[in-house]
């Protein structure tokens, strides 16, 4: 569990800060290899977006000169940004991963981009051979998390900004939005945005009004919808079904006439109105006519706190879930660990007794298949005996974190074993390097 | 052995009823994930039950109270699953669940039915009127089920604060359209069970049927029946007005259904 995170991120650093940091998508590979290349680092990844850069890696011994591996990367002093960065070690580091990939330690907690985004930087890194065995393992292992939190708990259900909540009331009220007309009335960002949102969920007919015609007709050229003249409003606006409304005006745009009017020539289908503007454009009466529903900007906002709150109580049952999830991968982790010792721990044995056998063939001459049959048996024996005290104590020892480490050495250092994942003159440079069997 | 199919079938509904239970007590929807199965499983079971017992009488039969409220549970069950299929949600089932289950455990508790023995009732019109009327029945339940469920969603939508609890309700469109097209669906049947009865009737006991309770409760209902489709097609009614409607054709059916003891046509005992 050499896991190491060193970062900077939306709670520890302002924005002119983390932009310092921030490594362009172009630049990027380069950056990770030169981490991986880092002394005493053996593998690594680096996650930039806009709230946060972080470099993850496993290190050699567990320690490693990251602030130096800053410097050299970015050209800077990393020392006056001392205060803004993080580091996270072994367990902590594994926890921090696990939190950012299921959106536990986003700005918007639940928002879904932030595992695409880990998930690009896992494949930049892998292309450029940044990452193997275990921070492969790791960063699986995040992704299976995040997929866990997010069916298990509601962290990302709700929608939490204005746009996205007004689609989801559309829906409520609409169902799938198939088919569905919309309304601007005004040719605002804020329209424009919503208009954008309710298209992509299925609504099929855009109308614009606007007291300058020429910026309808440019916002309804975008959306391939309909112009229409600010005098022609209220004859038009029955044929949509939802209204969005945000223009200037100092006082409301339909009120409560309009709105029975609108109903009677619809035969009563139901209206969804949305004002996004302030002063209000709708008459909050408009609300208390049967099949019309009004949200201003303020109903919005409130829709979207409570879901932020709901968003932070299902995190907390998140957190228990990535706190599991973390043990788990320990556990997985350091069984992983003995079992290389204990099969070339098997192999050794087997080595010396074949070899052992071969040399007093010679001298026990001409043998019977019943002969050696025991001679198999009894040497067979012997090794099994004595591997088992070592292997038992090497099983139990993997579920004990603090002493995995001292008996794969000592069982190693006893044996001569040499690290079977490594090639043998690899081995000796860590030998000679004084960190005697070390293991990955 | 049908009551046995039958008790069964009630054990299967209770799952449906315990469902509509928790979700109105605000438990959350636990049971989301078996009450489909069980209450698909409670139709079959029904379904066995009534087959069998038509098997052992012979004839189909209505010769019983609780065979009778039987039959109308299992078609208002079905009726259920037509609109479940189309609209994949089981949000009616909240106010179908309940009726179905007790029209079934009264006719299960049942140890021995009262036996009607009038001859009228093994002729096979007889059968073909109550089935008609049944089903007009079933659409029409459905249909008051659906509008509860509308002004539930509806006065949710205007709070403003749509509870979280109320995600299990479909949108108000599908809502709307279930109400519309279950009624559009009970309706001919209502009619022609109608006009089934009044034929029968005219025959048996001539014009004057028509001064019975039961039967003037159940063209009551056929007036309000129509009246809401006809709201709907006129000014597209829907919502609080037609809910109220609604519910007061349930109340009238209900009564109709009730109005058996006072009246001479529906009284089948010897």
């Amino acid at each position: 569990m050499n896991f190491v995170v060193i970062g900077v991120n939306h709670q520890t650093a302002p924005v002119e800060v983390r932009e310092q940091f921030a490594i362009p998508e172009a630049r990027l590979a380069e950056a990770v290899k030169s981490l991986a290349a880092y002394p005493g680092i053996e593998e690594g990844m680096i996650v930039s977006t806009c709230n946060r850069v972080e470099m993850l890696a496993r290190t050699t011994n567990g320690s490693a000169d990251l602030q130096g591996f800053l410097r050299q990367l970015y050209g800077f002093d990393p020392e006056p940004y001392r205060k803004y960065l993080y580091e996270h070690h072994s367990r902590d580091a594994v926890r921090h991963i696990f939190r950012v990939a299921s959106s536990l330690d986003s700005m918007i907690v639940g928002e879904p981009q932030i595992l695409g985004q880990v998930k690009e930087a896992y494949a930049t890194a892998r292309a450029v051979g940044a990452v193997n065995s275990q921070l492969d393992a790791l960063l699986t292992r995040s992704f299976a998390v995040a997929k866990r939190v997010r069916n298990e708990t509601a962290v990302a259900t709700s929608a939490v900004s204005i746009a996205s909540v007004a689609v989801d009331l559309a829906k409520k009220i609409f169902g799938n939005l198939q088919g569905t007309s919309v309304y601007l009335v005004g040719a605002g960002k804020m329209c424009e945005l919503a208009a954008r949102h309710l298209l992509a969920h299925g609504a099929t007919q855009i109308y614009v009004a606007n007291r300058t015609f020429e910026r309808a007709a440019a916002l309804a050229k975008k959306f391939n919808g309909t112009a229409i003249p600010f005098e022609r409003l209220y004859e038009t606006v029955p044929n949509a079904d939802i209204v969005i409304s945000s223009t200037g005006a100092p006082h409301a745009i339909f009120r409560k006439e309009h709105g029975e009017r609108f109903l009677s020539q619809r035969r009563n289908r139901p209206m969804f109105f949305i004002d996004i503007a302030v002063p209000r454009d709708i008459d909050p009466e408009l609300n208390k006519l049967d099949g019309i529903f009004v949200y201003d900007i303020d109903d919005l906002q409130q829709v979207v706190s409570s879901h932020i709150a709901d968003r932070r109580t299902e995190a907390d049952r998140a957190e228990a879930i990535v706190q599991l999830e973390v043990d788990k991968f320990e556990s997985r982790l350091q069984t992983l660990d003995v079992v290389p010792t204990i099969v070339s721990l098997q192999e050794h044995l087997e080595t010396v007794r074949q070899a052992e056998i071969d040399r007093v063939r010679g001298r026990l001459g001409a043998l019977s298949p019943e002969q050696e049959l025991a001679v198999e048996a009894l040497s067979r024996g012997i090794i099994n005996k004595i591997m088992h005290t070592p292997i038992t104590t090497l099983k139990s020892a993997a579920r004990e974190s603090s002493e995995a480490t001292t008996v794969v050495d000592l069982v190693r250092k006893l044996f001569g074993l040499r690290d079977p994942r490594k090639p043998a003159d690899e081995d000796a440079t860590t030998v000679s390097a004084g960190k005697p069997g070390a293991r990955n | 052995m049908p009551l046995i199919w039958l008790r069964v079938a009630v054990v299967c509904y209770g799952v449906g009823l315990l469902y509509s239970l928790l979700l109105l007590s605000k438990r959350g929807n636990v049971l989301a994930k078996v009450v489909e199965p069980a209450v698909g499983l409670g139709l079959i079971f029904h379904f066995v039950s009534l087959v069998e017992s038509t098997v052992l009488i012979g004839h189909l039969s209505l010769a019983s109270i609780h065979y009778s409220e039987s039959i109308l549970a299992f078609l208002a069950m079905v009726v259920f699953f037509v609109f479940f299929v189309g609209y994949r949600t089981v949000s009616p089932g909240v106010v179908i669940f309940p009726i179905v289950f007790i029209l079934t455990f009264a006719s299960a508790i049942g140890q021995k039915p009262v036996t009607l023995s009038s001859p009228l009732l093994r002729s096979g019109w007889i059968f073909v009127h109550v089935v008609l009327i049944f089903t007009g029945y079933a659409g029409l339940f459905l249909s008051f089920g659906a509008s509860l469920l509308y002004l539930v969603q509806e006065r949710a939508l205007k709070s403003k604060r749509p509870a979280p609890l109320l995600t299990w309700l479909p949108p108000l469109q599908t809502i709307d359209e279930i109400c519309y097209r279950s009624l559009l669906f009970g309706f001919p049947f209502m009619t022609l069970g109608l006009i089934a009865g009044s034929v029968l009737a005219i025959d048996k006991y001539g014009p004057l049927f028509f001064y019975d309770p039961k039967i003037l409760l159940s063209f009551t209902m056929w007036a309000v029946y129509m009246l809401l489709l006809y709201t709907r097609w006129s000014s597209g009614w829907r919502g609080r007005r037609a809910a109220f409607l609604a519910t007061f054709a349930f109340i009238i059916a209900l009564g109709a259904w009730a109005a058996n003891s006072f009246s001479r046509t529906h009284r089948f005992l010897s």
